[in-house]
């Protein structure tokens, strides 16, 4: 596993304005004036802050009406549509970053969508919740169900994580698809996570390159 | 906001069908001021049978613009921050040279003798009047419809002159079904005696044949949800089945109503013409090949479908934004949830409104 780099030590204040730690890290992530697609962009705050504050050129699928218009009516380049299917219209290497923040785990086909995050962007940054921290395994361990917690709060039926992942599952399909892991952090709340990660990060946060 | 409808006249107008014109009127109103630097003008593109009225109270009718909603101080396109102006299209008969202009050559009416105009004609005119208000660029081109299909002709004849393009519930080339439903009313008006091969002026106009045109585009512009809304089975002013051919339901009513109002507004003759030009519309001048017209395009886009709208259904709106997207053009892209069908655009304008602003305001940001 690749060791987490330094991040700029002040508190970044784009995890504070989004309510999201994991915008905060990509935020710092995104070099400036760079081309950015961001998979599932909901309302379009990371991108909105992107474009205000980096410069960048940047693009947004969301499959939610709602949360599309919202995000045009930030002024983002949003549409609506379908992760999957949106991802197969752009050629390759179009964008300097494809982010997936939060939304891996919700995709039907996970690596398909990573290979061709990173066949039309030249870096990924991908964020997901680590299903491997210790609460998760506690509730399974003692309750024997589906676990619910706080960063998987949905009851089995209605969840829309319909792929769980860990820390270490990442990992090992990183190495498998040979994908090169140039940055990764691990989030606890606000705090970040430097021993075990995939025992006490709630999220984490990977910068991948073919 | 009172509003006048002020006119400009060009020598002469060249056509895609070889011929020209000579001279040209157009009739246009504008809204708002135009900035010192000309950068946040505003060119509104209207449907069918819109005119150059978008907004505020006409100074000669006393009535509201057709997107007098959408158009005005605070608005969607708001009118203390940006210069929006509407002409009449080309071909038309409500201040613009039309088939019931006057002919200079014969002194009388040009009836069937006016040239067959298309989109792209339309567009040349509007570039002429643009040119003739002194302005260079255009923030934006935006239009419903017909008025879709302009803003697309716009953006990719004249890049150079366009920030930005919203399109809205429309296509990039007519489709068969809209094909049907233009032929249908054009067959109408001319199964009509008193079309009288389009020599009517002077007499008495075929409004038989106009209105029945008017009442197929009405139901084509709503929905089966929104008639179930709007008329249900309600029968009018009766309790009971006439058991007769007089008028039964709400509906009936309602279709003749708006029939017999077209007539006393619109020329018969425009109504051929204008459903014509809609039904050569097609972006890739017959290629096929949307990528190949949409290659050159730098305008920014915002591209507005509507879910119940099954005349220019969202698909058609979706093939333009994934052409754009392929060709990694800046677009945005929403299908609004509206029970409405077509008239959407039109009457249902909350959400659109509010995408419009947001698109606008980071455009003039950006790019003005």
């Amino acid at each position: 596993m690749a060791a987490s780099a330094g991040l700029k030590q002040k508190k970044p204040f784009v995890g504070e304005l989004l309510g999201r730690e994991d915008f905060a890290i990509i935020s710092e992530l995104v070099e400036p004036d760079s081309k950015v697609l961001d998979l599932g962009c909901g309302e379009g705050e990371l991108l909105q802050w992107l474009a205000e504050n980096k410069g960048v050129e940047a693009r947004g699928v969301e499959i939610s009406a709602s949360k599309v218009q919202r995000a045009i009516a930030r002024g983002v380049s949003a549409y609506q549509g379908d992760i999957e299917e949106v991802l197969e219209d752009y050629p390759h290497g179009t964008f300097d970053y494809v982010i997936l923040s939060q939304t891996l785990q919700e995709t039907r086909a996970p690596l398909k969508v990573l290979r061709e995050m990173l066949r039309v962007g030249r870096r990924a940054i991908v964020a997901f919740p680590n299903f491997g921290h210790w609460s998760v395994r506690l509730y399974l361990l003692f309750t024997g169900r589906a676990p619910k917690t706080g960063l998987f709060p949905y009851d089995w039926y209605d969840s829309p994580n319909i792929h769980f992942l860990t820390v270490h599952d990442f990992d090992q399909l990183a190495r498998q698809e040979r994908f090169t892991v140039e940055r990764c952090y691990f989030l606890a709340g606000h705090h970040r996570v430097r021993l075990l990660p995939n025992l006490f990060s709630q999220v984490a946060v990977y910068l991948v390159r073919r | 906001m009172t509003v006048e409808t002020r006119f400009a006249q060009f020598e002469s107008l060249s056509l895609e069908n070889g011929t020209s014109l000579s001279p040209v009127c157009v009739a246009y109103q504008t809204y708002g001021v135009l900035n010192a630097a000309r950068s946040n003008a505003i060119l509104i593109l209207h449907a069918f049978s819109g005119d150059a009225h978008a907004a505020g109270i006409s100074a000669e009718t006393g009535k509201p613009g057709w997107w007098d909603n959408t158009i005005g101080p605070g608005k969607a396109f708001d009118t203390e921050k940006y210069f929006v102006i509407c002409s009449n299209v080309l071909g038309g008969c409500l201040g613009t040279t039309g088939p019931s202009s006057r002919n200079p050559e014969t002194g009388c009416p040009y009836a069937m003798g006016f040239p067959v105009v298309t989109i792209g004609d339309m567009v040349r005119l509007q570039t002429k009047l643009v040119e003739h208000l002194g302005i260079e660029r255009l923030l934006a081109v935006a239009g419903g419809s017909m008025g879709g299909m302009q803003a697309l002709e716009w953006a990719v004849h004249y890049p150079e002159r366009v920030v930005a393009a919203i399109p809205i519930a429309t296509t990039a080339r007519h489709s068969p079904q809209q094909i049907a439903f233009n032929e249908v009313g054009r067959q109408a008006i001319m199964a009509d005696p008193d079309w009288n091969d389009g020599n009517y002026y002077g007499g008495r106009p075929p409004g038989r044949g106009l209105a029945i045109a008017r009442m197929v585009g009405h139901i084509t512009y709503m929905s089966d949800e929104s008639m179930r809304e709007k008329f249900g089975r309600r029968l009018r002013e009766k309790e009971k089945f006439g058991f007769d051919f007089s008028v039964d339901f709400e509906v009936e009513s309602y279709l003749r109503y708006r029939g017999s109002q077209f007539v006393n507004r619109f020329d018969a003759n425009s109504y051929l013409y204008i459903t014509k030009a809609e039904d050569y519309f097609d972006l890739t001048n017959g290629t096929g090949s949307l990528a190949g017209a949409l290659g050159k395009v730098t305008a920014r886009f915002l591209v507005i479908s509507f879910s119940s709208d099954w005349l220019y259904p969202s698909y058609q709106s979706q093939e333009i934004v994934r052409v754009l997207r392929r060709g990694n053009h800046d677009v945005a892209y929403c299908d609004l949830q509206s029970n409405y069908g077509h008239d959407a655009f039109l009457v249902d304008v909350a959400e659109q409104s509010e995408v419009i602003r947001g698109f606008l305001a980071s455009t003039y940001r950006e790019r003005a």
